[in-house]
């Protein structure tokens, strides 16, 4: 092995440090969510080696060679490098899941931030861009008859398999007389997510008139 | 010769034949001639000549005992905004008057059934009393909880007069009964009166109280059921249906039970009822129960309550602005009870005959829905 190809390997090593060192401080916050003592990391250890936090917010590695605030020679980064993939390793065996606690709050709340936001908007005829007064939950309380869970299927009228988004914006610009939205828009995916949020439980039936 | 079998069945036919020119001698020319058309648009689509059967013969006399005293109509629920944000509902209330207008004969009167406007606003009320003067009947009004709550009550009956009262015609009682009133939910929350309408407005909130006619309400009607012969037809009207039928939506009356049990003594009581805007009907002992149509927008039956004897209504195509809209009649009998008439704009007219709710369902039963709720 030549020189120049041993550097291209560390090379690679450190960023693959680096990588884990990013996730590592990335999952650091939520493990901190899940056990508060662990927010007072230690800054170093007793003796004055480097030491660097695990992604477990409990472990810690010390480097024997290496003091705190020493610029790491390539060979030492390496040592590090292959000391935090071990950990790594160690710690995904333990795991059965890649998500976090964090990871679940984060899905429940945006989750429901966005049914919010639907609601708010199934209610109020402005918000969806109105001109009639009329608003989705004058016909459809709690979103009943919208049948969520029988799209796609063929509307007569639109003459083609249609979506409850197609028949969101039908609602929206003939009773409602307002302006179609984008399809992937922020409104039209909470309206999407209040309306099937409430027809939770009803067994798909695709195409079901 | 002819085998036994035949004599027999000839001696039916004359037997019959001469019971059926027997009843006839018996009718009044009205009802001979009515007789008549029916007898032979029955026989002709059997393929039969008459006169044949008892059964025709039975049922003439049933219909002679049984004619409507008189017929009314009805408009209900029309939610009018003002005209310049919206003339789609002044367009349908519009339609319902042509209705009614158009009919022939005239109604005795043209009953309204609440809900004139959407938000109680003064410039709803008055647009809805301008359209509501092209009606050739006498009118009736009722209040609706979207007239009431934005004033709570003042403009409408500065406009229309009181909103409880009650009148007699051609021999039956009609009661028209406030039911909408609310307990205070809205001083705590230090609600601006428009929020207090919007709250109302809308079906799907838990905010606001549920329906009630109230301790004042249930008096008024204890002092005016006092002066009813208990044999006397009652028809009540209220806006709220005078059952529990479905708490979230409120489709529904508090203290129905109270009410109720004041008009279980009448031989004959009948409730006409506004807002839940559908095809309804319900029986509890002696009161028949009938919802009105909105001229506004249908609205769907909820995942629970509905009552057994309700006929459903089909499915309001979303693409049909008429569709589960409409108005109505209602035929009323000298003997009590009624046959209710739902004239949807865009489905063949359907009628609920007071022998439906007489024979708990199983007779003269209108039909079904294709599409039904799910």
């Amino acid at each position: 092995m030549t020189k120049k190809h041993l550097k291209f390997f560390i090379m690679g090593l450190l960023t693959l440090g680096a990588f884990v060192l990013l996730v590592v401080l990335g999952k650091v916050g939520s493990y901190a969510e899940q056990s508060p003592q662990t927010k007072e990391l230690k800054k170093g250890s007793s003796s004055e080696n480097l030491v660097i936090p695990l992604c477990d917010g409990k472990t810690q590695i010390e480097i024997p060679d290496a003091r705190a605030g020493e610029a790491l020679s390539p060979e030492k980064a390496m040592k590090v490098a292959l000391m935090m993939k071990e950990a790594y390793a160690k710690e995904q065996a333990k795991q059965t899941s890649k998500w976090t606690k964090r990871d679940r709050l984060i899905w429940e709340r945006e989750q429901k931030r966005v049914i919010e936001e639907g609601n708010r908007l199934f209610h109020d005829w402005k918000a969806i861009g109105g001109t009639t007064g009329i608003s989705c939950d004058m016909c459809h309380p709690n979103a009943s008859n919208t049948h969520a869970e029988t799209y796609p299927k063929f509307q007569t009228q639109l003459k083609r398999v249609s979506t409850l988004r197609d028949m969101i914006n039908w609602c929206i610009e003939n009773p409602s007389k307002g302006k179609p939205l984008a399809l992937d828009d922020p409104k039209m995916i909470a309206l999407e997510a209040y309306i099937t949020n409430q027809r939770k439980g009803t067994p798909l039936a695709p195409g079901k008139h | 010769m002819l085998p036994l079998k035949w004599k027999k069945s000839d001696e039916k036919y004359k037997k019959e034949r001469a019971e059926f020119f027997n009843a006839i001698k018996h009718l009044d020319r009205r009802t001979f001639l009515k007789v008549a058309g029916m007898a032979g648009a029955v026989f002709a689509s059997k393929g039969l000549i008459p006169p044949h059967s008892f059964q025709l013969i039975d049922m003439v006399h049933a219909k002679t005992d049984e004619k409507p005293g008189f017929r009314f109509a009805y408009i209900s629920d029309t939610h009018l905004y003002e005209r310049k944000l919206n003339e789609r509902f002044v367009r349908a209330m519009m339609r319902a008057v042509q209705d009614v207008n158009a009919l022939d004969p005239q109604p005795d009167f043209v009953f309204f059934g609440g809900d004139l406007a959407q938000l109680g606003q003064a410039g709803e009320l008055e647009l809805g009393k301008q359209i509501l003067s092209e009606v050739k009947a006498p009118i009736r009004m009722m209040v609706g909880e979207h007239d009431w709550f934005l004033d709570m009550g003042e403009k409408w009956q500065q406009l229309f007069g009181p909103s409880q009262y009650s009148f007699d015609h051609k021999g039956v009682h009609f009661i028209v009964l406030m039911s909408v009133n609310e307990k205070d939910f809205w001083t705590e929350r230090k609600m601006t009166p428009m929020e207090r309408m919007m709250t109302v407005a809308g079906l799907d909130n838990a905010l606001q109280s549920r329906f009630e006619v109230g301790k004042e309400g249930q008096e008024w009607l204890k002092k005016d059921l006092a002066k009813v012969p208990k044999d006397k037809p009652i028809v009540v009207f209220s806006h709220s249906p005078l059952y529990k039928y479905y708490k979230p939506w409120n489709f529904w009356t508090e203290d129905a039970e109270a009410v109720q049990k004041m008009l279980f003594p009448y031989q004959s009581v009948t409730v006409i009822h506004g807002h839940t805007h559908q095809m309804l009907t319900n029986r509890i002992k002696n009161i028949h129960f009938h919802g009105m149509l909105s001229t506004a927008w249908p609205w769907p039956y909820p995942p629970e309550g509905l009552p057994k004897l309700t006929v459903q209504f089909d499915r309001p195509d979303p693409f049909d602005e008429a569709d589960g809209n409409g108005n109505g009649t209602v035929d009323v009998y000298q003997k009590g009870y009624v046959d209710k008439h739902y004239n949807l704009w865009s489905k063949n007219p359907i009628k609920v005959t007071k022998t439906y709710l007489e024979s708990w369902g199983k007779e003269s039963i209108p039909p079904a829905p294709v599409f039904a709720t799910y």
